[in-house]
Formats: structure tokens, sequence, C-alpha cells
């Protein structure tokens, strides 16, 4: 088989990280061979993160490079714009309704991109985007923070070989015992999301 | 049993599991978390030294004392540790070495890329490479089993992308001999002690040394060969071998487990089974080089970018390029077009970094900033734009004495953080005390090594393991240095910052500011996060907060109804309330803790 290719796009303590952890583990559960890496630069946080997972029989190298990911999972707007590139044309493409603004956005030198701008850049790459209103989602069930488990469910829904139970076990493993209930219920409310564009 | 460890998790084990006894290390980007995760095994002693040097110096002294020892840095760190690398090559050792060194290519955390297998050659000292976690592992024990048969150091050279990259590795059980006592340090002084008669002794026995490692070599099973397609034979080591595989998987390989000293047989007869024969190795052209010095006709580097960090994506357009692929090898990309540019998202001083009072003092006062290596080096982004070199560890204090004794029209200072200042700022700041100086050095102690994930130091008064440790305070060693201008400062308060930086400036003679405030992300920090408010009625959006750089502050909707400028907003989620921008206010619309709770009591 060809590896199956993730790239998940976030900023740093966003969640991304644990969500790509999450995603390679699961790989693992389902019996592939898996290799992730990260790529943060300096930054504590704020800065753009993105990690590499891929599944496969044999997995070589630990990076893809552009128009090789399957499925890009952005945790937040402007980094999926970022790198939707590295999306392989037709690919899937799961999107938060997450924007942090950087710096000069906020200092009014850069325009952050609307709603609309967004979906017009991520059309051009593929029709199977999934703009998935994450952060209301988790907000709804007690804690915006459960946002990436949200994606991870949405996600789950295009992964059709591994069976959502092989999720919740990692994803019961690899949160805070006191955040199992909530994440729990957040991997659901994302794969009940998938419908809406 | 199989676990997905990074690069760095599994060199942790593996000196776990092949009985490391002692380890030492400085924290670095790509290898910090080497130490960190064998400092959860009590078998092992590990701890953070000052500095590289000390920590191989340590690693050394517990291999001559036999025990098998580590050593972890990153690239630029086996610079600082130079010297020792090159006298432990010199002397050999009772026990097994390894030397870890994590070489940044692409720079994601460094100020410059270079490729260590350079030090391996230079210094006559084997050089693993594992390209994989699982050979990551294992390749630690054989590296103590090869530094024990060639009584040598042995470099373990991983990179970024191996430190921190994921893979399945099988994990195994500590070998370790039980000691029934404490073992004698054996003495020998010709072996040991590296006086020019003894040395002279000694350089034959390397050379003839690293021969024996070549024989070694031709056998080493790291060293594999994988037959393939023979029109093309590709040479290849690390990471790079994956990449490799990816793009070419018809092709035949071999995979150099020990890119020092290279096995001169095992290449020629490989060389001579394929039709071209090239190298694909990241950075310099170690191996083809090498080659070319056996008389082999070998391409890499005419092929593949000597710059940088490699990918798929790298590998297969290079090779197409080279007429190596046909150009439809190439993957399908679709770019999208841009209505705007995006806005870039670099990294920046967080939201009540307590750096940022200092630095919006030394802008105020128009000083030239000769910078260091941490999260403050960030302060020469705009809108700070305050900081104005930054070479390497511990450069700040010597730059600016340099400056001062050149003299400049404007006023200048040096800043080093807490663990930048232990690491190598102590020598220099003694020699601006001993020549005799006006260098203002102002040490920014944020309480930890915040910039590669809050490690212990020498100030901290903590160890790696956790253990309560004596705390150095600087303002005792710049006393006992003999600076009598001494000032401490809370740097959330910038009237005292600027009083003591004018005190400094006007006054003869070094002088310390010590600028103390823990980092705002530090657990005990983030107790006292409240966020704070901008009084809408009183901010005329004049933009002064705005300068202050704090990614909390932003320009809201609401535009002031004379100025026709947007006002300022805080963003409670992010606001840690340092208060930093309420003191730059002029018009008193940033409300300060105290007002808030007010606000919070009366509402």
């Amino acid at each position: 088989m060809k590896a199956m290719n993730f790239l998940v796009t976030g900023v740093g303590g966003q969640g991304a990280l644990l969500a790509s952890g999450i995603l390679a583990d699961v790989g693992v559960r389902a019996g592939y061979d898996v290799k992730k890496s990260e790529v943060h630069g300096m930054a504590q946080r704020g800065g753009s993160v993105t990690s590499t997972v891929r599944w496969g029989k044999v997995v070589y190298s630990p990076l893809i490079g552009q128009g090789e990911a399957d499925y890009l999972l952005a945790l937040e707007k402007l980094e999926a714009l970022r790198y939707v590139g590295m999306l392989r044309p037709g690919g899937t493409a799961v999107v938060g309704d997450m924007g942090i603004p950087p710096l000069s956005v906020s200092s009014g030198d850069d325009v952050y991109p609307n709603d609309e701008q967004v979906r017009r850049v991520l059309s051009q790459v593929t029709d199977d985007y999934h703009f998935i209103p994450s952060v209301h989602l988790a907000e709804d069930l007690g804690n915006a923070r459960a946002h990436n488990v949200v994606l991870l469910g949405t996600l789950s829904t295009f992964v059709d070989d591994v069976p959502p139970e092989v999720w919740l076990q990692s994803i019961r493993e690899r949160v805070p015992k006191r955040f199992v209930e909530l994440n729990e219920r957040a991997f659901h409310a994302g794969r009940e999301a998938r419908s809406s564009k | 049993m199989k676990a997905l460890l990074s690069g760095n998790e599994a060199v942790a084990r593996g000196a776990y599991e092949s009985g490391v006894q002692v380890a030492a290390a400085y924290p670095g980007t790509p290898s910090t978390e080497i130490l960190e995760t064998l400092a959860q095994y009590d078998e092992v002693y590990s701890e953070w030294a000052p500095n590289e040097k000390v920590a191989l110096d340590v690693a050394i002294g517990a291999a001559y004392a036999g025990s098998r020892s580590m050593a972890v840095m990153k690239h630029v760190g086996l610079n600082v540790a130079a010297d020792a690398f090159f006298y432990a090559s010199m002397t050999g050792l009772e026990a097994g070495l390894v030397m870890v060194s994590a070489d940044d290519f692409f720079m994601h955390s460094s100020q410059n890329e270079q490729d260590n297998r350079r030090y391996a050659k230079f210094a006559r000292v084997p050089c693993l490479e594992p390209s994989d976690g699982q050979e990551a592992k294992d390749l630690v024990g054989v590296a103590l089993e090869v530094s024990e048969q060639f009584d040598s150091p042995v470099m373990l050279r991983l990179t970024t992308r191996i430190s921190h990259s994921d893979t399945l590795v099988e994990l195994g059980e500590r070998q370790a001999e039980e000691r029934a006592e404490v073992p004698e340090y054996r003495i020998d002084r010709i072996k040991y002690v590296m006086v020019p008669g003894n040395a002279r002794r000694r350089h034959p026995v390397i050379e003839e040394r690293i021969e024996k490692v070549k024989e070694f070599a031709e056998t080493f099973p790291y060293n594999r060969v994988e037959m393939g397609d023979t029109s093309l034979g590709i040479v290849t080591d690390g990471v790079a071998y994956q990449y490799a595989r990816e793009v070419f998987p018809e092709a035949s390989f071999l995979k150099l487990g020990m890119t020092y000293p290279l096995p001169p047989k095992m290449i020629h007869d490989f060389a001579s089974k394929v039709d071209r024969l090239i190298v694909i190795e990241e950075l310099d052209p170690f191996i083809e080089e090498e080659i070319r010095l056996m008389g082999l006709a070998v391409e890499g580097k005419s092929i593949f970018p000597m710059i940088g960090e490699f990918n798929p994506q790298v590998v297969r357009e290079s090779a197409i390029e080279a007429g190596l692929l046909p150009p439809s090898a190439a993957v399908e990309v679709k770019q999208p077009e841009l209505e705007t540019p995006l806005p870039l998202r670099p990294p920046i001083l967080c939201p009540g970094c307590p750096h940022r009072g200092v630095f919006l003092m030394t802008k105020k006062l128009k000083m030239v900033v000769s910078g260091d290596i941490g999260c403050y080096t960030l302060a020469f982004l705009p809108p700070l734009s305050a900081l104005h070199t930054c070479g390497c560890m511990g450069a700040s204090i010597g730059q600016a004495h340099g400056v001062s004794k050149a003299g400049i029209a404007q006023k200048h200072a040096a800043v080093i953080g807490d663990s930048t200042f232990f690491h190598t700022g102590l020598p220099a700041l003694l020699n601006v005390a001993y020549n005799k100086s006006d260098t203002v050095t102002i040490i920014l102690d944020n309480r930890t090594t915040a910039m590669t994930g809050h490690q212990q130091h020498p100030g901290t008064g903590m160890t790696l393991k956790g253990e309560p440790t004596k705390a150095v305070e600087f303002e005792d060693v710049a006393q006992a240095f003999g600076i009598e201008q001494v000032h401490t400062v809370d740097p959330y308060d910038l009237k005292e910052v600027e009083g003591a930086l004018r005190d400094c400036l006007e006054a003869e003679g070094p002088a310390v500011i010590v600028s103390r405030r823990e980092c705002a992300l530090l657990p005990e920090a983030r107790k006292l996060w409240m966020a704070l408010r901008v009084n809408e009625e009183r901010c005329n959006g004049c933009g002064l907060c705005f300068e202050v750089g704090c990614p909390a502050i932003f320009k809201s909707d609401q535009l002031d109804a004379k100025t026709g400028r947007a006002k300022a907003w805080i963003d409670p989620l992010l606001c840690t309330g340092c208060e930093i921008c309420a003191q730059v206010c002029a018009r008193k619309a940033i409300l300060f803790r105290e007002e808030m709770l007010k606000e919070g009591e009366s509402a």
C-alpha cells in the first residue's frame, strides 16, 4: 500500500501536537508502521506548528513534500491557507474555525482573511474541504480547548478502515483523566459535524 | 514491546539499556529532550552542566573512572566542547564514551548550519549515524562497544529530523553489570597526561586506531548494501536514506551507519556493481569527498543542495532536474492563488515576557545593545528593534567590552540570559572587571532556561533530577569579580529599569543590572495571570501601547472620534497582567491590576 499522509497545522499552544500524537498512536493501534515529525520554530508559543503523520505498511520518510498530504487537519484558519499547498489536489481538508491573528494583524499592518476568502482559497486545491465550527462545538460541550479532538472526530469519518473505537482508545489514554469524558463527546461531535461545509 | 519514540527518546532509552552510568549535557535544540528523558531513569546519573565543554569533561572523567558515559549537545555545542573532544580522542578512555551531536539543518533554532561529521574526521573519532529511532537506540550501545573496542570516544551524530521524528522502537532491558564494590581508579600517567612528550607518543596511536576502525567498518552491520536496479547506485546516510528510498524505490543502496571512517573495499565493490554512483547526504559533501579521494567517479552536490534540510520533495526535484528521474516523476502540486498575501507568524516575545520591560527602556535611551542567545534575541524584531547583535552563546559581554574599548557615540550595553550567563558569560564578565571597561551588563534573569523549554541551571536552585541545590546569585558573582555597581530591578517596573540604566550609564567603571522576574510561562507565574482591560473612553488610539510589541494588544474596530485612529483592545485570553503597557500609556487608559480588582469589587 501507499502510505497515508496527514498534515496537522496550527499555532503553538493550540493542541496541534496532542492531535498529531493521537493520530500517530491511532495508526500504531491499527497495525500500521507509523512515522511522525514535527516542525516548530523558536517560539514557546505563538508560532506556526506543523506535524506530519504517516501510516503505511512500511514508511520511509518522516516528512512529505508539497502535494503529498492526503489529509490536511488545520486547527487554525490562517495556517490552513499557509499549508493547503501541501495537500494532494482533491485531498481532504478538515479546517477548524479558530482564528488567531498574528502580531502584524493585531498591529493593523496586515489583514486576516475572512471566512469567505478562506473557503475560496481552499476550494482551489480541493472540493473535499470541511469547515468545522470546532471551537463552537467544543464550547457547547463546556471547554473550547477540546476543539482539536472535535476536528479529529471529523477526520476519523474519512479514514474508513479504522473504527471510531480505536480513536477513542487513543484519546482516552492521551488526555488528562478529568477531561476524558469531555473529549469523548468532542470526538463524537466532530464525527456528526462532517456534513456541514 | 514496541513504542513510538522520538529519536531523542530513543537515544535516552539506548543509553539506559546499554548501561550508561553518567550523562551530562547543556540544553540545546534539537538535543534537549535526550537528557530530560534520561533523567527519568534512576539507574543513570544525569545532569545539566553549565556548558557543553563542562558536560563533555564530566563524561570523559566518568569514562576515565571506568563507567560508560554520554555527553549530549547540539552542533554548535561541540564548538564549545571541541577542546575536550580532541584531547579525549588523544587519550582514549577506560570505558565507553559516546558524544551525541544533534545537528540543526535549516537552522530551525540555531545561528548557523554546520556538519559535525567534519569534527569526527578532524579528531579521528568514529562517527555513527542513525536513520530512524530504532537505529538511534541501537547505535548508542554499538557506539559504546566501538568506543571500548578501539579505545576512542565515538560520535553519535543526529539531525533535527532524527531527533524530532517519532518512529516505532523495540524496547529492551538494561544491560549493566552489578558492581560489587566501588572500582579503583586506574592510574596511567603516560596515557592520560597530555604533555607534549606523552602527546607525541599518542598521536601515532590514534592514527593507527582509525585505520583499524576503517577495517572494522568493512563488516560493520550498520553499513548495509541493498541491491536493486544496478543502473543507479546511491550511497547515503542518516535520514537522507529514508528520503532516497522513498524517491528511488528501485535503485541500489549503500546505507552507511558509520560515516567516518568509510569502508573503502565495500565502497569500491558497490561502485563496481552499479552504472552510476551518486551520494545523497545533507549539508556538506562529506561522503562524496571521501569517495572521490578513493579515486572513484561519484556525483553528489552537483545534483543535491548543500544548504538546508532535505525532504522527499527536495530530493525528487533535484533528481528530476539532473535527469535521474523523468519529469513525469514530479508530484502534482496546486498552489492556490491568494487574494492578499498571508500574514507571517514569526516567533515573538510572549505576552507578559519580562524581557520586554528592559528592551523598552534601552530603546527609550537609544542604546546599542549587544545581544546573546535566548528568547530575548527576539527583541531584534519590530516594533522593539532593540537588540543589535546575536552571534553565539556568551558573546554579548565580550562584544560590549570591545565596543566600549573602541568607543562609540551612543550609549550601549550587553544583554544576556541567566542560563547563557553561566554558560560562557562568566569569563567575559570577569574580563570586563579585569580590563576595566564601562560596560553595562544586563542579566535577564527569568529563573529558567526558557528558550529550550524551561530547564534548570546553576541559578535556579534545582538540578535536572529535581533535587534542591545551591542557587548562585548573579549579584554575588559580580561583586566577587570586583564590580561595584550592581543593581537589581524588576523588569515589570519600567521606572526602576530606566533609573538603574541611567545610573549605570552615568557612572564610571563596569556595571551589572540583574533584571529579575520569572518567565511568564512558568507555573508559579501562571498563577498570577490576570487580564487587564482598556478603558475605551480614555483611549484615543495614540498607538503607544502597540509599540510595546505585545501579542495580547490589538487595534480594535473602534475609532477615536477626534483622531480617527483605532483604539486599543486587550485579549483577555492572552493578557497576563504584567502592566508594562499600562505604564507606557500616557492617558492611563489601560487599567492596572489594582484598578481591575477594585472594578471587580464594585461590580
